[in-house]
């Protein structure tokens, strides 16, 4: 593993800075998160976030609208934005001279926005397709129902809102959004690749040491529903989403889950694969992966499988979900934690993955986890370790959700 | 970084961009076997035997072939086109031999019934997967009506029918047309011990028989025309289209892709502008296919239904405005530069390196370093890409439109 060097800038305005040097590449990554996500919408107008992150882009600070699209152009930088739960997201790869650039121009974004009235209708169909484009994508649109029953509001929120949601938001609604939310306290900013941390400290300094903080306003919690939810649909497969307790990154048994979790899906070799593509032929699609919302967490299971099949395929999986909860093998752990190093190794020709790997670990943890120290962690899991966790927090109490032609059983299968 | 090759009394080469500094190796097999190598009958053959190379040889059953990988840490896929089929691993450079071994062991593959029944389900599956996703058989549709005779019109996966009828000993005489040590290639890139390499290869593959695996590069007769396939309960409507484009050995192929970047990317091109930016569409794009003998380009929006009429003229409008006036000194320098980033960024990963050459052995058998692409497209001028745009104008395309509308009509 090369050397991993976490630097850290902390400003006065409670906006963070982390930078891990990759002095191998000739590239740079930048991944910014504004604490100004969805679950601070209004309820009756979800989507605010996702249609100002829209909207901050249609000119900012000296440049109007093209102008901005232009400059991007300019400096060859591959940009992306997103409204997640939390944050809205903007970031992007590029040669690493373009960074204090791209930084800069980012700046404009979050800060001096035009917000343009003219251009409000435009954003707003631009919202519009992407939640049309989600009602086409079946998986997906059956792992949002599953997201919102499992972890209730405003943490299972999707943050494209809905039809009704959107038509109700307003140009007022977007100003005072980012009036109250785009502040520094609680932003992060983090960098990697090829870089001079000093000259980006210096640079984030003067983009951003004199913006004023807002605290984050307090939330509504409703209360998951969990449960079994159908979808009626007339689709060639069924997709299936079942959901059980999952680790926060900050429990304690966050590397035992994972190993477990790793071991039910992780490579050709895992259950689900083995059970339910392989060995049964009924799927193309199978995986469980552990989902987190800061002090949420599931796991959540997809297959996506003929309609005259999925219940023997929901069965299957329940079963597996069931057989865990009595343990894994030593060979599992061994081959899972080869598997998992060879990921991070990888994880070292791109700078953009750390860059989005180092925010997401501040903002969970406090911290950053270098990949020697994941390395560490998860070399020191032990099968017995990890079946004594497993015998304490067997999957159980599934939630269910189903997009197709017919609607499916949780069949309660008996613990051995 | 130093390139490397090393080819089998057989045919069979070994291509190796090696490089000391990387800590990952990737390797991979290129075939030279897709969709238009197929007849109808055995419709998806290829497709299907990329799946079955995982499903065992005489030394290791589909589970052992699956437990190995796992144990190596390998990243591995595999993926079938037209033109090639690819199989490729990802490993710590400590496992070279172990996967050079099991990659080339699964490249002569048993194919026993029970693994063959069982996966002919998955493949179903996959097909139906695919069904259910937009554009719910567009591109089959579109592929099929633009080619028409011609091989690249067949479809990759297949139908349901036609990979239900497959059989073991079909698929055996398809690998025996194909899968030729000089029709295929094993590429490699990272932290490479190119003579530990050709030592294994040449002990494992050094007995494969060479034989000829021909591709007759008939040029096709494009088709043009307007089809509708209604899909009432898609929310949204897709448009493609497909036109003539540069071919792979075409010399205007450099020029021709900064047209379609220039014409339709997802940022800032004229595309973007007319579409995206407006809420017009959901995604509007263009991009350039290049085959062996031939070329196509494909524009694909995805809009509300109740715009897809106006969109079909935008569309043509757009176009034909490129065509005639030319691209802009300033949108060909954005262009360069969005592509001199992306060139970047892939060759820092191994995985991508190992793609390239293979990838560029299969389509011109050179190599070309990075470095040297990026030079290719900096030295693109504004004519050629004018002149591009006017050899390959779109102006006559096969147009598929899938979704509730079932009225609409060409612009």
């Amino acid at each position: 593993m090369k050397q991993q060097t976490i630097l850290t800038h902390q400003f006065a305005n409670g906006l963070t800075l982390i930078g891990q040097p990759m002095p191998w590449l000739q590239s740079a990554a930048f991944a910014i998160s504004v604490p100004a996500g969805s679950r601070y919408d209004d309820a009756e107008k979800i989507g605010t976030a996702n249609f100002l992150c829209e909207m901050v882009q249609r000119g900012c600070g000296d440049h109007d609208s093209r102008q901005f699209v232009e400059a991007l152009q300019m400096m060859g930088v591959d940009f992306s934005s997103s409204a997640g739960n939390y944050h809205t997201h903007y970031g992007g790869a590029l040669i690493a001279s373009e960074l204090l650039p791209a930084l800069g121009i980012t700046a404009e974004v979050l800060r001096r926005p035009h917000l343009p009235a003219g251009q409000l209708e435009e954003g707003r169909m631009v919202c519009l397709q992407e939640i049309a484009a989600t009602s086409d994508d079946l998986p997906q649109k059956a792992m949002s129902r599953m997201k919102a029953r499992f972890y209730g509001d405003p943490d299972g929120r999707d943050s494209d809102g809905t039809i009704e949601s959107i038509q109700a938001i307003t140009l007022e609604d977007l100003q005072d959004f980012h009036q109250r939310l785009y502040q520094p306290d609680g932003l992060i900013i983090a960098v990697a690749g090829q870089f001079d941390f000093n000259a980006v400290v210096d640079e984030v300094g003067k983009l951003f040491d004199d913006w004023q903080r807002n605290p984050s306003p307090a939330v509504v919690e409703t209360p998951p529903s969990k449960g079994i939810e159908h979808i009626q649909f007339e689709s060639e497969q069924t997709h299936i989403v079942v959901g059980f307790n999952g680790c926060t990154y900050t429990d304690e048994n966050y590397y035992l889950n994972r190993c477990a979790i790793g071991v039910l899906s992780d490579g050709m070799s895992s259950r689900l694969f083995t059970e339910v593509r392989e060995k049964r032929g009924l799927c193309y699609t199978v995986f469980a992966s552990n989902h987190s919302v800061k002090d949420n967490a599931g796991v959540f299971c997809y297959s996506g499988t003929s309609t005259a099949r999925a219940q023997e395929t929901l069965d299957v999986i329940v079963e597996q979900l069931r057989e865990l909860g009595n343990g894994v093998t030593a060979a599992e752990l061994k081959r899972l934690k080869i598997q998992i190093r060879s990921g991070l190794v990888a994880q070292q020709e791109s700078c953009r993955s750390r860059a989005n790997a180092i925010n997401s670990n501040w903002f969970h943890l406090g911290r950053v986890r270098t990949l020697d120290e994941i390395l560490e962690n998860i070399n020191a899991m032990t099968v017995d370790g990890v079946n004594d966790y497993l015998s304490k927090h067997p999957p159980a109490d599934f939630s269910l959700v189903t997009l197709g032609s017919e609607a499916l059983s949780l069949r309660d299968v008996e613990p051995v | 970084m130093n390139y490397r090759t090393y080819t089998l009394d057989n045919g069979l080469q070994i291509l190796a961009e090696c490089n000391d500094q990387a800590h990952t190796s990737a390797f991979g097999f290129f075939v030279r076997a897709g969709s238009r190598d197929e007849t109808s009958e055995i419709s998806g053959v290829s497709h299907f035997l990329e799946h079955m190379v995982f499903k065992g040889t005489p030394n290791r059953s589909a589970a052992e072939v699956n437990l190995q990988l796992d144990e190596m840490g390998s990243s591995s896929n595999a993926r079938t086109g037209e033109e090639s089929t690819i199989y490729h691993a990802s490993v710590l450079p400590e496992f070279q031999s172990d996967v050079v071994e099991l990659l080339t062991d699964i490249m002569r593959p048993s194919l026993r019934l029970e693994d063959f029944e069982t996966e002919k389900k998955v493949i179903v599956e996959e097909i139906m997967m695919y069904a259910d996703q937009p554009p719910y058989g567009g591109y089959e549709q579109i592929m099929d009506a633009f080619f028409g005779d011609h091989p690249l019109g067949q479809s990759v996966l297949g139908t349901v029918q036609s990979v239900t009828e497959l059989t073991p000993e079909a698929m055996r005489d398809y690998f025996r047309t194909r899968y030729s040590p000089s029709n295929m290639v094993l590429a490699a890139a990272g932290k490479i011990d190119f003579d530990a390499l050709v030592t294994s290869v040449k002990q494992q593959c050094g007995l494969w028989q060479n034989f000829e695996a021909s591709r007759e590069p008939v040029r096709p007769n494009f088709n043009s025309g307007f089809a509708t396939l209604h899909k009432p309960n898609s929310h949204q409507q897709y448009i493609l289209q497909l036109s003539p484009g540069a071919s792979m050995e075409n010399a205007d192929r450099f020029a021709s892709r900064v047209a379609a970047t220039i014409l339709g990317d997802d940022a800032g091109s004229r595309f973007y502008w007319e579409f995206l930016d407006s809420g017009l569409a959901e995604s509007a794009g263009v991009g350039a296919n290049e085959y062996q003998g031939c070329g196509s380009i494909m524009t694909v929006v995805c809009c509300d239904p109740e715009e897809a009429q106006n969109n079909l003229s935008r569309m043509k409008n757009v176009i034909q405005k490129a065509v005639e006036d030319g691209v802009t000194e300033k949108e060909l320098t954005m262009a360069k530069k969005k592509i001199a980033s992306h060139i970047l960024l892939a060759s820092e990963r191994t995985e991508t390196r190992m793609f390239s050459v293979g990838t560029q052995w299969l389509n011109r058998q050179e190599f070309r370093t990075p470095e040297q692409i990026a030079d290719v497209y900096a030295n693109v001028t504004l004519d050629e890409v004018n002149t591009a745009l006017k050899t390959y104008p779109m102006d006559d395309p096969m147009t598929v439109v899938i979704g509730p509308r079932d009225d609409l009509v060409p612009a």
